[in-house]
């Protein structure tokens, strides 16, 4: 093994232990989500898988595994196989540069701590709508078609002003690397969403419609377009996409508290820093309740509307709120 | 200027509606839900609900029945057969003349109307809350002496008092 250098392995245990940790994290959060759903109905959620439900994640992954993994007739069947994966590995990209904490000695607790890491996981988000668009094309289906050109057209109009809602803070932070806005946060002790509560509003209603949740779920319109882009696939594939789903509704969750809640930052940190995971933990389950809650709450758009709030609502309310702190921020004359 | 009035006109009317659903969906969280955990817990039935029959004894063990077919004749659905037979003095199974040999209640063709308890001139033959009878093999559906008779005469008032799941030995409440 003296040809594998220390680093690699490290990186790769790393690597796994958080692929492990999202994965596992992604479980629960699909539980989460049916029990909530289901309190929001006045129903119970699943209850018959061990105490509580606890153990359905693994009874649904079971099932997903045995069933039979049908590819359709006139598929690419390339693309077809490929699109998943596709999706699944944009959604984990992201975490590569997530910092989740602090350790004492002040090191971000992240596989990477890039410069460029907000660019870094808009291009990762931008590549989950491949796994997409691909899937619903290759599927040879027209409601799959019908899904993925909704997702492309939708993740297309609403990253514009998901990418111009970020821009305030990184103007404020003066710094693109998610750690360094974090600590910009915590050295004023002020979260971006007092003075950027506009951009941080368009930012959680964009991340709801890069991550096709409702009230922004058109490329899956059940009602409309039977399962949109997934319809035709089964089996472990249709698992993957769920999987590319709900990992991409944590990151968001986690680059929303990252950005304008402060990430880790919180009462006690100073004297304890390894508290920053638990506290950015905290606000990482809060978004995603919030989350759900939309989802319980709001009635899908409809796609001309969708289309009408992107372009002529948020893109320009997001363009000026970059100008009114640039604006702010020059004639302040410091960052 | 009217544009922008409009604008926040229309802003600020879409966040209160946007309040008002999260609000009205957050209380419903915290109900109580609607959910009955059914088979753990017990379905509660109404108090004289018409359930899977029962055929009673008297306390002193002997049989209601006596064979007399009003139960069938009763019957809109044709589900019962009684096929009668006289009793033996030295081992009675009913006080009268004669005792229900055979008792089958088809449970497929019931439609649990409560003629026969009506029709049943010793009360022999009554109606009890539970109503979770689903099997697999249609023969076994059509119940006879052995499922309907009751088998501690003293358990058999709980019929028309207790709740559907009490009756059921299957089921733990």
């Amino acid at each position: 093994m003296n040809h594998i250098p220390d680093w690699a392995i490290i990186l790769a245990i790393k690597s796994g232990v958080l692929i492990f940790v999202v994965v596992t994290s992604f479980a629960y959060l699909m539980l989460l989500e049916r029990k909530m759903l289901g309190w929001f109905q006045m129903r119970l959620g699943p209850t018959w898988c061990g105490p509580w439900g606890l153990l359905q994640p693994a009874a649904d992954a079971i099932k997903l595994v045995l069933k039979e993994d049908l590819t359709p007739g006139g598929a690419d069947r390339f693309i077809y196989k490929v699109a998943p994966a596709l999706a699944v590995l944009a959604a984990l990209l992201a975490y590569a540069v997530i910092p989740f904490g602090w350790l004492p000695d002040g090191t971000p607790i992240a596989l990477a701590s890039p410069n460029v890491g907000i660019l870094f996981i808009l291009a990762a988000g931008a590549i989950g709508v491949y796994g997409i668009a691909l899937g619903g094309w290759a599927s040879q289906s027209k409601w799959s078609l019908l899904g993925g050109i909704r997702s492309t057209a939708q993740m297309i109009s609403y990253e514009l002003a998901m990418g111009l809602s970020i821009i305030p803070v990184v103007i404020l932070a003066g710094t693109t690397n998610l750690a360094g806005i974090v600590a910009a946060q915590s050295a004023h002790h002020l979260w971006y969403i007092i003075p950027l509560f506009i951009p941080a509003w368009i930012y959680g209603v964009t991340a709801l419609a890069e991550t096709n949740r409702a009230p922004f779920d058109l490329p899956e319109a059940e009602t409309e377009l039977v399962a949109g882009f997934h319809t035709e696939y089964s089996s472990l594939r249709f698992g993957t996409f769920f999987v590319a789903e709900y990992i991409n509704m944590i990151t968001v969750s986690a680059i929303r508290t990252l950005l304008f809640f402060g990430g880790g930052d919180g009462p006690w940190v100073g004297q304890y820093p390894l508290l920053t995971v638990v506290w950015f933990l905290v606000k990482l389950a809060i978004m995603l309740f919030v989350m759900i809650w939309w989802r319980a709450t709001l009635p899908r758009l409809r796609y001309d509307r969708l289309m009408t709030f992107g372009w002529k609502f948020l893109l320009p309310t997001s363009v000026a709120c970059v100008i009114v702190v640039a604006g702010i921020v020059a004639a302040m004359g410091s960052r | 200027m009217r544009f922008i009035t409009n604008g926040i006109t229309f802003i600020v009317n879409a966040a209160y509606g946007l309040v008002i659903g999260m609000v009205t969906t957050l209380k419903y969280l915290f109900t109580r839900k609607a959910t009955i955990d059914y088979p753990r817990k017990p379905f509660p039935h109404a108090e004289r609900f018409r359930g899977v029959h029962e055929l009673r004894k008297y306390d002193d063990g002997l049989e209601r029945c006596i064979g007399c077919e009003l139960c069938a004749v009763a019957c809109p659905a044709n589900a019962i057969t009684v096929i009668g037979a006289e009793n033996d003095p030295k081992a009675r199974v009913s006080p009268g003349e004669r005792y229900g040999y055979r008792y089958e209640i088809d449970m497929l063709r019931c439609i649990f109307c409560g003629w026969c308890e009506e029709a049943c001139p010793t009360d022999a033959i009554v109606l009890t809350p539970r109503f979770d009878l689903a099997d697999f093999p249609r023969q076994r559906l059509v119940y006879g002496k052995d499922k309907l008779l009751v088998r501690d005469p003293f358990t058999q008032h709980m019929a028309n008092t207790e709740s559907a799941a009490t009756t059921d030995p299957g089921v733990t409440s």
